[in-house]
């Protein structure tokens, strides 16, 4: 139920966002050339990403991230109705012997982490007695209104209404903080009422995440801080991905080069190509254990066949006219490989260096999800184990941010050291 | 004996579906020292075969190439070639690229220096030299890579459509500027063209060859690149025999066409 309304809101904002920005506020500024291109659809050089979309896309999903999570980000009028909090009461009618007497019962909900104990009452008169209780927000319980009665339910006694409502066993009525059911043994189970918001179990706010965030930077997480633990995982990706880049790019080239390396390489590397890395982690494991070793040959391979590919790839993608054209100036073989083939392969390699830099970064985190003593993946695992969602997210946002950090860094050494890619 | 002799030779592969082409058949040709021919035929009849053999890039099946009295069994930088394009290092500069050959032998860096300054001068990129080569336009880059052959110093220059995919206007500034460099460096050259007009304009010797097997259909000896010189190319193909010799290579080609699509229909 509420996932439709998480759905409806983020798609009025979507459609009125759009709508306000392009319809009124660009029609009105614009004057650039693609906005004077009457065809539009179609003409993939007209999109370009709105960069106010962007951000009011962000912007939205911490939005409705705070409004589910009751975040104090917001004002509280724009919160998702929130979960019960505060003093509840209710009357419930018991009968017995032919006779009826109403008792209240108050039930104090306390906010999660802030147990209160049953607020004293006043018993009141008749058989039966006013009762308390107290109840985490969220929860519901059962509450035995007999036991301090003068009839307990043992004796004969039957709740037979809540609030003047008639209730039997099995049902239920609505009061104004939630809902009472009468179990199937006749006890009254009293469930505040849940609002729309997220149990911080599942969801926390968004400052809670921050103010985690901090926490875990100055105590660290597990013996190790959060510097460690992502340098652990960073350390590794790069290790593995080096051995992999100074083993694969020679073999990619002997490939690209020699019809014997091609023909006895081609069918390994086609065959381990597909095989995902993940799949690899048990053999590895019990190849190598779970400590680091283990980790960085399987980065190592990971890496290995993206780069032997990609290296072969840029040599083959040589155009014979330059190789010709180099001989025709005189230069040798080694000269040749030197000045033509290896900056001709250059760009390719960059690619395939950006991609397996992906591929290890995803690996690093799942191979030390299964079994690590530290890392950003074994954080979050240890993490959900013990139910601290906050740490998830934190560690899920910290490890988008690296594999994006760690993309933008390739994409720039790209630029920088092979300007020529693409331009040939 | 100097020059280039080109003495029976013939080409033959086998293609994988077991079929052989005879790409060339008997071609003999003698090049004296600074002879400019140009050699023009219908597509399929062998030219850049012929041209990638004299190259070294590729062994004749039959026959021999004797330059200078050595036979060629490779390439070598006394024979340069000059492509359609794609051929310039994309990763170095307009400089490094003319001065690629150079350094390839070690040549001291002032040495090299002085003549990649030359040559920039005699192509009019000194202001592009720092550039890189993917900044140029494409008329541009045909001439770093004349610069970039000139500055090997080769005996015999192969252009293999030099000027192929070049516009209207870039290829008439780029004849004058190859007939200049042709007559100002003395080389010899072979060039290969699809344009009857560049051939006559640039031909002082034109081959037309024709196709299945490639062999060499006729010969001229033309005066028109002696006249282009130094002059305005609109001037000589005003010349009173330049119209009719262009009308019959033309008819001569167009006869070559017609007889291979004869034979395909005819296959067909």
């Amino acid at each position: 139920m509420t996932g439709f309304f998480v759905l409806a809101i983020y798609v009025g904002i979507f459609v009125g966002a759009y709508l306000i920005v392009t319809k009124v506020i660009q029609r009105a500024t614009l004057r650039d050339y693609t906005s004077l291109k009457t065809v539009t659809f179609g003409d993939e050089s007209a999109v370009r990403p709105n960069r106010a979309a962007g951000i009011i896309s962000i912007f939205t999903i911490f939005f409705i991230w705070g409004m589910f999570t009751g975040s104090s980000l917001l004002p509280r009028f724009l919160h998702a109705p929130a979960p019960f909090v505060g003093t509840a009461e209710f009357t419930y009618t018991a009968e017995a012997n032919g006779q009826r007497d109403d008792a209240t019962v108050t039930v104090v909900v306390y906010p999660r982490d802030e147990k209160v104990d049953a607020p004293e009452v006043d018993p009141g008169d008749g058989f039966a007695k006013n009762d308390s209780e107290a109840m985490a927000q969220w929860r519901s319980g059962l509450i035995r209104v007999d036991a301090n009665d003068e009839i307990s339910k043992s004796d004969g006694a039957e709740v037979v209404a809540i609030n003047g409502q008639p209730i039997t066993r099995g049902g239920t009525v609505k009061i104004d903080s939630g809902t009472v059911t009468l179990s199937d043994k006749g006890t009254p189970n009293y469930a505040p009422s849940r609002g729309w918001q997220m149990e911080p179990l599942y969801l926390p706010p968004p400052e809670e995440v921050w103010t985690r965030t901090i926490r875990v930077l100055d105590e660290g997480f597990r013996n190790f801080t959060l510097w460690e633990h992502l340098g652990y995982s960073l350390f590794r990706v790069v290790v593995g991905f080096l051995i992999g880049a100074l083993v694969g790019i020679p073999l990619g080239y002997a490939m690209g080069l020699s019809n014997w390396f091609r023909g006895w390489f081609d069918p390994i590397v086609e065959f381990m190509r597909p095989v995902p890395p993940l799949a690899l982690i048990p053999l590895v494991i019990i190849w190598f254990g779970i400590g680091e070793a283990g980790k960085i040959i399987l980065l190592f391979l990971a890496a290995l066949w993206i780069m032997a590919i990609a290296a072969r790839s840029g040599v083959s993608g040589v155009a014979i006219s330059k190789v010709h054209a180099a001989y025709s100036l005189g230069a040798s073989k080694w000269q040749i490989m030197r000045y033509v083939i290896i900056p001709n392969s250059l760009p390719e390699i960059f690619t395939g260096a950006r991609v397996a830099m992906g591929v290890c970064w995803g690996t690093v985190v799942a191979a030390e999800l299964v079994a690590a003593e530290q890392g950003a993946g074994m954080m979050i695992m240890v993490a959900s184990r013990f139910q601290n969602t906050d740490i998830v997210i934190l560690g899920i946002i910290l490890i988008g941010v690296i594999g994006f950090g760690i993309d933008m860094l390739m994409r720039w050494a790209e630029r920088v050291l092979v300007p020529w890619k693409g331009r040939s | 004996m100097t020059g280039l002799s080109i003495e029976n030779l013939s080409m033959r592969f086998e293609l994988p579906d077991g079929s052989a082409v005879q790409a060339l058949k008997n071609v003999s040709l003698h090049l004296k020292e600074g002879e400019l021919m140009s050699v023009l035929g219908p597509s399929g009849c062998g030219k850049t075969t012929l041209l990638n053999i004299v190259a070294g890039f590729l062994a004749p099946t039959e026959g021999k190439l004797v330059m200078n009295g050595h036979t060629i069994s490779g390439p070598d930088a006394e024979r340069g070639m000059v492509f359609q394009k794609g051929a310039l290092f994309e990763w170095m500069s307009v400089r490094e690229n003319v001065g690629f050959g150079p350094s390839m032998k070690g040549m001291p860096k002032s040495e090299k220096d002085e003549i990649v300054n030359h040559l920039l001068d005699v192509v009019g990129l000194q202001d592009f030299k720092e550039k890189a080569v993917y900044e140029l336009s494409g008329g541009m880059q045909q001439r770093v890579a004349l610069a970039r052959c000139l500055a090997n110093d080769p005996d015999v220059i192969l252009m293999d459509e030099p000027l192929g995919a070049l516009d209207a206007l870039t290829r008439e500034k780029m004849q004058s500027l190859v007939l200049k460099l042709w007559k100002e460096t003395g080389k010899t050259i072979i060039l290969i063209t699809h344009s009857v007009e560049e051939a006559l304009l640039l031909g002082e010797r034109l081959v037309v060859m024709a196709p299945r097997p490639g062999r060499i259909h006729k010969e001229y000896r033309l005066p028109f690149a002696e006249l282009g010189v130094g002059a305005d190319l609109r001037e000589v193909k005003k010349h009173p025999d330049f119209g009719p010799k262009r009308e019959e290579i033309l008819s001569m080609i167009w006869d070559m066409e017609e007889e291979i699509m004869g034979r395909t229909e005819n296959a067909a």
